[in-house]
């Protein structure tokens, strides 16, 4: 702690940044701990402490744990399938997304000419739209060439959508390397493409990681696009427990919804503890640079 | 690098962007001129046992047909963009006519629901914006005075927020403000009142979307000023030391200027992102009390009889994406003319 400064002054920052960090946490937290009781005690009407020592699990299941809501959610409603659109949608967007970005990101890094600033400001008003503006003008074209409602159709529109971002990100990247490096290879006789290929792809993969992060988490975090674009038996993750609300209310599932965001909120969590450092410096890559 | 290389780099990027991006905006302003086709009608005589009428039903098949025929509707012009559930300038007049004073006139407009969703759109973005920007302000400021070993786990508990799901985000925040979750049985012991419910109250309900929001934001703008932190001249933090600035003073005029051009950009980010506000609504079930632009285009797909209004939820998206432009352009003129001398590189 900095000496220099009187004692209020970290008393101070401390207790508001100990505030912070309970209402950042403690959310995920309780709806964790929730999740493996039963509806009565995570909504009590008796009392709310009900919830943490699960009163009504012990006599509803005969166990103050209960996994009935992850059992009804994964193997009753199909969460599983929805799961397994999820990974096959974000990875593929992911690698997609990258492919394209590097290399545009790549061009317009070295192109030294005015119109690829014009492209990065149309990117950037392209960034603005917001997405299911887009969703709207997609719908009745894809119901006419019947492309409505596929995986692929889909990956292809978060791919799009992502790309105004990606560019940014890894053309600030690439700003970074130095031109002397590319230049060099060319001099020795190389064409851009194998310039890029054995000397810039070998040391790209920070700045591709990073903003493989970020689309990801576009594409993971997605509602608007994959809930109208995807038809039931395609859902992903995010458009599926949607979808558990509308249904459950009546039958008095909700602890299925409680049980499916939890299981999709995980690996988010694993994601920020493997790649915290990528994703601080990638938030910071675009405002420092560019 | 010459122009052909150039295309040849970027060409995939671009025609994803001008296919998936560029042209359903010319799409969307195409359907926002049209409406879907009236349903054909045909009278046709019914003949029972106690004589026969004349009945109008709908004609399935020529109905079906026509709307084979030509997709995109009717042409309409700018009838979607003035009816009521738009701009609706004929309500608007009517309603300052017959207003006796101006709240009641406000009132009106606020009840037509463009406005409504506009005006929740607006206050939303102005709100959580600013505050958005204060809160990470404080936090990386509380951060970086942190130990080191501590910084870590810190920024590691504050980013969650951020990159959670926004619909999951707010269905966490949602089941514990529900009368019946954590948040709101406390709220009900602290006011001494068992039927409050954030629900049932249209400005309970605003706070708290706009809460969901700040939470949900606030770690963004941390990481980025936080980032910006490391960045200040030592220097001239302890020449301003040396000349008795106090630690108050020091933020003032040495810390706080020099992370201004990153409050331009978070403000860019958080305007944009705030604008599209959608999934909380929906996370929330806040519909009744608050509605966004984007949920207006959303509700226009998934009207209660199956039926999509295309023409409607185009002609929104073209007023939401004018209301973005409008938002943005001071911003991005600035911007611009700052980054002028650094792309001629």
């Amino acid at each position: 702690m900095n000496k220099a400064s009187p004692n209020w002054l970290n008393f101070l920052s401390i207790s508001f940044l100990v505030l912070w960090l309970v209402l950042a946490c403690v959310p995920f937290l309780w709806t964790f701990w929730g999740s493996f009781k039963v509806q009565a005690d995570f909504f009590s009407k008796q009392d709310w402490q009900n919830a943490i020592f699960g009163i009504r699990t012990l006599v509803e299941t005969g166990s103050s744990f209960t996994t009935d809501g992850y059992e009804g959610a994964w193997i009753q409603e199909g969460f599983w399938k929805a799961a397994l659109n999820t990974a096959i949608v974000t990875l593929s967007v992911v690698a997609i997304s990258l492919t394209l970005g590097t290399l545009g990101g790549y061009a317009l890094a070295r192109s030294g000419f005015r119109y690829a600033f014009w492209i990065l400001i149309a990117a950037l008003i392209f960034r603005a739209m917001p997405h299911i503006t887009l969703v709207s003008g997609y719908l009745l074209p894809f119901f006419e060439l019947g492309l409505w409602g596929h995986l692929s159709t889909t990956i292809i529109v978060l791919v799009a959508i992502n790309q105004p971002f990606t560019l940014w990100m890894l053309h600030s990247f690439f700003l970074s390397i130095p031109k002397d490096l590319d230049e060099s290879a060319m001099v020795d006789g190389c064409t851009r493409f194998q310039a890029f290929r054995h000397v810039i792809i070998p040391v790209m993969w920070p700045g591709v990681i990073t903003t493989g992060l970020f689309s990801f988490l576009l594409a993971y975090n997605d509602f608007a696009i994959t809930a109208l674009l995807l038809t039931e038996e395609n859902q992903t993750m995010v458009p599926k427990i949607a979808s558990f609300l509308g249904s459950t209310q009546e039958q008095g599932n909700v602890m299925f919804a409680v049980a499916a965001v939890v299981s999709a909120t995980a690996p988010l969590f694993v994601l920020v503890m493997f790649f915290q450092r990528q994703i601080v410096s990638g938030l910071t890559a675009g405002a420092v640079k560019g | 690098m010459p122009h052909h290389t150039f295309f040849k780099f970027i060409w995939p990027s671009a025609l994803a962007m001008l296919v998936f991006i560029a042209l359903p905006i010319i799409s969307i302003t195409i359907q926002s001129f049209y409406i879907d086709h009236e349903q054909v009608l045909v009278t046709v005589e019914n003949c029972g046992p106690f004589g026969c009428k004349e009945v109008t039903k709908v004609d399935v098949e020529a109905t079906r047909a026509l709307s084979e025929q030509k997709p995109l509707g009717k042409f309409n012009g700018f009838g979607t963009y003035t009816n009521r559930n738009h701009l609706a300038f004929s309500h608007i007049s009517e309603a300052w006519n017959a207003a006796p004073n101006l709240g009641y006139f406000i009132g009106e407009v606020l009840n037509l629901p463009f406005y409504k969703a506009l005006s929740f759109t607006l206050t939303y973005t102005f709100i959580v914006t600013p505050c958005v920007i204060i809160l990470g302000f404080c936090i990386a400021l509380c951060v970086n005075r942190l130990p080191s070993i501590f910084k870590g786990p810190t920024i590691f508990v504050s980013l969650l927020p951020m990159i959670i799901t926004p619909l999951i985000g707010s269905l966490v925040l949602f089941w514990m403000i529900d009368a019946e979750g954590i948040i709101g049985s406390f709220l009900k012991i602290i006011f001494d009142d068992p039927s409050l419910s954030l629900k049932a109250s249209p400005t309970l309900t605003w706070i708290m979307l706009i809460v969901y929001g700040i939470w949900h934001h606030a770690p963004f703008a941390f990481v980025v000023f936080y980032a910006g932190l490391q960045t200040v001249p030592k220097d001239t933090l302890e020449s301003a030391m040396i000349d008795g600035a106090s630690k108050w003073e020091q933020t003032q005029y040495v810390v706080v200027p020099h992370l201004m051009p990153l409050v331009v950009f978070i403000s860019l980010i958080q305007l944009m992102d705030n604008f599209r506000v959608f999934e909380p609504i929906v996370g929330f079930n806040a519909q009744a009390s608050a509605t966004s632009l984007s949920w207006l285009i959303y509700n226009d797909f998934r009207s209660g009889d199956g039926a999509m209004l295309f023409g409607s939820a185009a002609a929104t998206s073209i007023l939401t994406i004018i209301g973005v432009s409008i938002l943005l352009t001071p911003i991005i003129v600035r911007t611009w003319q700052s980054s002028k001398p650094a792309v001629r590189g």
